[in-house]
């Protein structure tokens, strides 16, 4: 039962991560591509926490802490690029 | 056997409504017709889906592999402190490129909208 919840939840991110690329795609300005990449680093955090739960190993929550600090800090920086057009005065 | 049966609808409950969030936060991500209304939709409906994952994958280790895992603890609490910050940015960027003082409803005090308002006394130091 798990295991078909799994693959349920693995669906649902997977086509979210689709939505997220047309998003990217076919956005009107920078900020709505800057927000679906945001989106997407945290619908691939949810797939690899999936993976974890799916083959019982957990050293990928490691590298799910690291990526979800990666997102962050790009997304400010693409924030501060955006508005100041540099990034580190 | 009867225990792990309920523990297993506990761990599916968290993941099935995590999944559920998690598309209606992207598809509102493309449905929503306003910059400022699809900023809410990933900030707050995707969160509470890798919320959901996590405190699945929580429950999961504890209660069906047998150990404690607390990594999860700390990506939920990452995830959900760093969100409204980059809401907060990518509004403020928003504002700076595309509205005016004039454009945005009065926040109703003595001043007007402060990212916006600039005092050149403020410049000099």
């Amino acid at each position: 039962m798990i295991d078909i919840a799994i693959y349920f939840t693995f669906g649902c991110f997977t086509a979210s991560l689709f939505m997220n690329l047309w998003k990217i795609l076919r956005a009107e300005g920078v900020g709505d591509r800057v927000l679906a990449l945001d989106t997407m680093v945290i619908n691939v955090i949810a797939l690899i926490v999936l993976y974890g739960m799916k083959f019982s190993t957990e050293i990928v929550f490691e590298s799910a802490l690291i990526i979800s600090m990666l997102g962050f800090v790009s997304t400010v920086a693409y924030a501060r690029f955006m508005l100041r057009g540099n990034i580190i005065e | 056997m009867e225990l792990v049966t309920v523990y297993e609808i506990l761990i599916v409950l968290f993941l099935i409504v995590s999944g559920v969030f998690g598309i209606v936060g992207s598809f509102g991500l493309i449905k929503l017709n306003n910059p400022m209304s699809r900023l809410h939709a990933p900030t707050k409906a995707t969160t509470l889906g890798v919320g959901g994952v996590l405190i699945a994958s929580v429950l999961h280790s504890i209660l069906i592999e047998g150990y404690v895992s607390l990594n999860e603890l700390l990506i939920t609490l990452f995830l959900l402190l760093t969100a409204p910050i980059t809401a907060h940015f990518i509004a403020k960027a928003h504002i700076h490129r595309h509205e005016t003082a004039e454009d945005l409803p009065s926040p109703g005090g003595d001043h007007g909208w402060a990212t916006l308002q600039c005092d050149p006394k403020d410049m000099v130091e």
